[in-house]
């Protein structure tokens, strides 16, 4: 079996489970977010030459490509993480449903809330199970107890956590192990109840076991949310992803849907990374 | 098996490999160094033995037949709980209450406008300050832990109690403020703490990992949120030990306290009376004549005792702070 033929296969089983799922028409595809023409520069090094690419709402976009492609930092240009890291600057427009998010009076905090981020390492606080989840609705003002419950129940559900902690709410996080430390930040990124989800290589640093449960948790999270995945892992990307694209060098090279990309690239340097020529 | 069936494995195959020792000069150097090092690591722990020694001969019982120590002297319970501390007087009290009262009010003062101020500081040039400023900051606080502490007491004596003290509470409030008086010595104390408190906080603000406040800025938060609610208590272990540390060192301070505060024992917690600390009981009666062998002599003994003990305490409560609460960070 070829590389692209086990690629097709990934796809096909990921299709096959999800036409059971899916409750709307797989055509009737809605831009979220609409980036055109985005430059990025760390200081003088420019990281992402003239970008453009659609996110579509509920599907899962999957970026790829060798390590230093700009994945990650065209991810995190999507909430403005990079707005942290001093000395970087962009130029080009990012459109969250329309609206710039670089515009001068957009609010950077309630642009993180309804765009979520999850990190490649897991990064709990050093507080209770119960106090990372409430973390966000706390600092959005929630001081409700039992509204704060609820929210972390939920949260914890839908990061298909709460079964394995619902007894030891108050234990500190960092007794979880390595995959439930990861599930548990999605259910923190959750719990502010965000449209879209940036995952930064989410499963990278996890065993296959608890890779196999966070890319089940994605499957079930594309039904209300739109998730966009960097991996450097391109059977995951193929498992899970409606769409991928790839970059290279800055550049984004090409972006279809996933079955497309990995069967029929229409660019060489994209045949070459996924049959494995480079990268 | 029969050991004499086994050829010895260490039979020399070849003439002239020898793997015994012998003597040379590289070795020998190597013992030397050896030696010298342990010899320097060895003098910090000796000293101490011998400080603990000389506080148990001469305060707690003495070794020496025709001598006494203080406590042979004086009764523990006396020391603890007599109100009173007159050793140089003809009617000699020995209580410690006094002196242990003078301590802890201006340590306390001095803890109340240090420990929050040098947090502050901590979080505003970890979290906040631009690197340059950072820069330029950190070896100014160096200067301020560089001054010393007897010019922080005649800073508090002539400028803190005439011109800041006085005008205030005396002139506004109608509260009576001595020239020496605990208040003035406590905020010096404060300033003088500063420094410590900031550039341990610092080191353990800074040492959070980049990926926690990442996941709290992802989480919707400002730069407030994400420094109080996510840095400073992962730093926590760290910070409670800078203030460990630094109350610590306002307890054991000195000249400061001893120009500032003045030298009348009272038990008293009016921070505008003059009061004297145990530290600078130990200077008065030193500077005195004070002859080997008298009673007040071997006080000096009792007090730097218990003075020893309490910054020892406070010194193991901040390690065992730092270990128990300690997050571990890749």
């Amino acid at each position: 079996m070829t590389i692209m033929q086990s690629f097709t296969e990934l796809v096909h089983q990921r299709q096959q489970r999800e036409s059971a799922k899916r409750n709307r028409p797989v055509e009737t595809e809605v831009t979220k977010l609409d980036v055109r023409n985005l430059n990025f520069f760390y200081g003088e090094k420019q990281a992402l030459f003239d970008v453009s690419m659609t996110v579509a709402e509920r599907a899962v976009t999957a970026f790829i490509g060798p390590s230093g492609c700009g994945k990650s930092t065209f991810l995190r240009t999507l909430n403005r993480m990079n707005d942290i890291i001093e000395g970087t600057r962009h130029n080009g427009t990012v459109l969250l449903e329309g609206q710039e998010i670089y515009a001068p009076d957009v609010d950077v905090v309630a642009l993180r809330k309804r765009v979520g981020m999850v990190f490649q390492k897991s990064t709990p606080f050093p507080k209770s199970i119960f106090d990372n989840v409430a973390y966000g609705p706390k600092v959005a003002g929630q001081r409700n107890h039992r509204a704060l419950s609820e929210i972390v129940e939920q949260s914890l559900k839908r990061a298909a956590l709460w079964d394995e902690v619902k007894d030891r709410l108050q234990d500190s996080a960092l007794a979880l192990s390595g995959g439930q430390q990861q599930r548990l930040c999605i259910a923190r990124a959750l719990a502010t109840n965000p449209d879209v989800l940036l995952m930064d290589e989410p499963a990278s640093a996890l065993d296959p076991a608890s890779t196999s449960r966070v890319e089940d948790l994605i499957f079930e999270l594309k039904q209300n949310y739109t998730i966009v995945i960097v991996t450097h892992n391109m059977q995951q990307a193929a498992r899970i992803s409606d769409w991928t694209a790839f970059f290279y060098q800055g550049y984004l090279i090409e972006k279809d849907h996933t079955l497309k990309l990995f069967t029929t690239p229409k660019k060489k340097q994209t045949e070459d990374y996924i049959t494995g020529r480079f990268g | 098996m029969s050991l004499a069936n086994v050829a010895s494995p260490l039979t020399p195959t070849k003439a002239g490999l020898r793997l015994q020792k012998q003597f040379s000069w590289a070795r020998a150097r190597e013992a030397g160094v050896r030696a010298m090092l342990l010899g320097c690591a060895s003098l910090s722990l000796l000293t101490t033995l011998a400080i603990v020694y000389m506080f148990l001969t001469e305060a707690v019982y003495s070794v020496t037949p025709d001598t006494t120590a203080f406590l042979q002297d004086v009764s523990l319970w006396d020391f603890l709980t007599d109100t009173e501390w007159s050793p140089q007087f003809a009617d000699k009290h020995f209580g410690i209450l006094p002196l242990l009262c003078g301590t802890f009010v201006i340590a306390g003062i001095g803890s109340l406008i240090g420990l929050p101020i040098g947090l502050a500081a901590a979080i505003y040039l970890s979290e906040y300050a631009k690197p340059k400023f950072r820069r330029m900051m950190k070896p100014v606080l160096e200067v301020l832990a560089g001054i010393p502490s007897v010019v922080y007491g005649y800073f508090a004596l002539v400028f803190v109690t005439p011109y800041v003290l006085r005008p205030i509470f005396q002139s506004m409030l109608g509260i009576d403020v001595d020239i020496f008086n605990a208040m003035s010595a406590g905020v010096v104390l404060g300033v003088m703490i500063i420094p410590t408190v900031c550039s341990l906080s610092e080191d353990a603000l800074r040492a959070v990992p980049r990926g926690l406040r990442e996941a709290g800025y992802a989480l919707g938060s400002t730069k407030y949120d994400v420094s109080l609610k996510v840095v400073v208590p992962a730093a926590f272990s760290g910070i409670v030990a800078s203030f460990l540390l630094a109350i610590s060192r306002a307890i054991g301070e000195t000249m400061a306290v001893c120009i500032a505060a003045g030298q009348m024992p009272r038990l008293s917690l009016n921070p505008f009376r003059s009061m004297e600390t145990m530290t600078a009981y130990m200077v008065s009666a030193s500077l005195g004549d004070t002859p080997a062998g008298t009673i007040e002599y071997k006080s000096l003994y009792a007090v730097g005792f218990t003075l020893f003990l309490i910054t020892l305490g406070m010194n193991i409560l901040a390690n065992w702070v730092m270990n128990r609460f300690r997050e571990v960070y890749e």
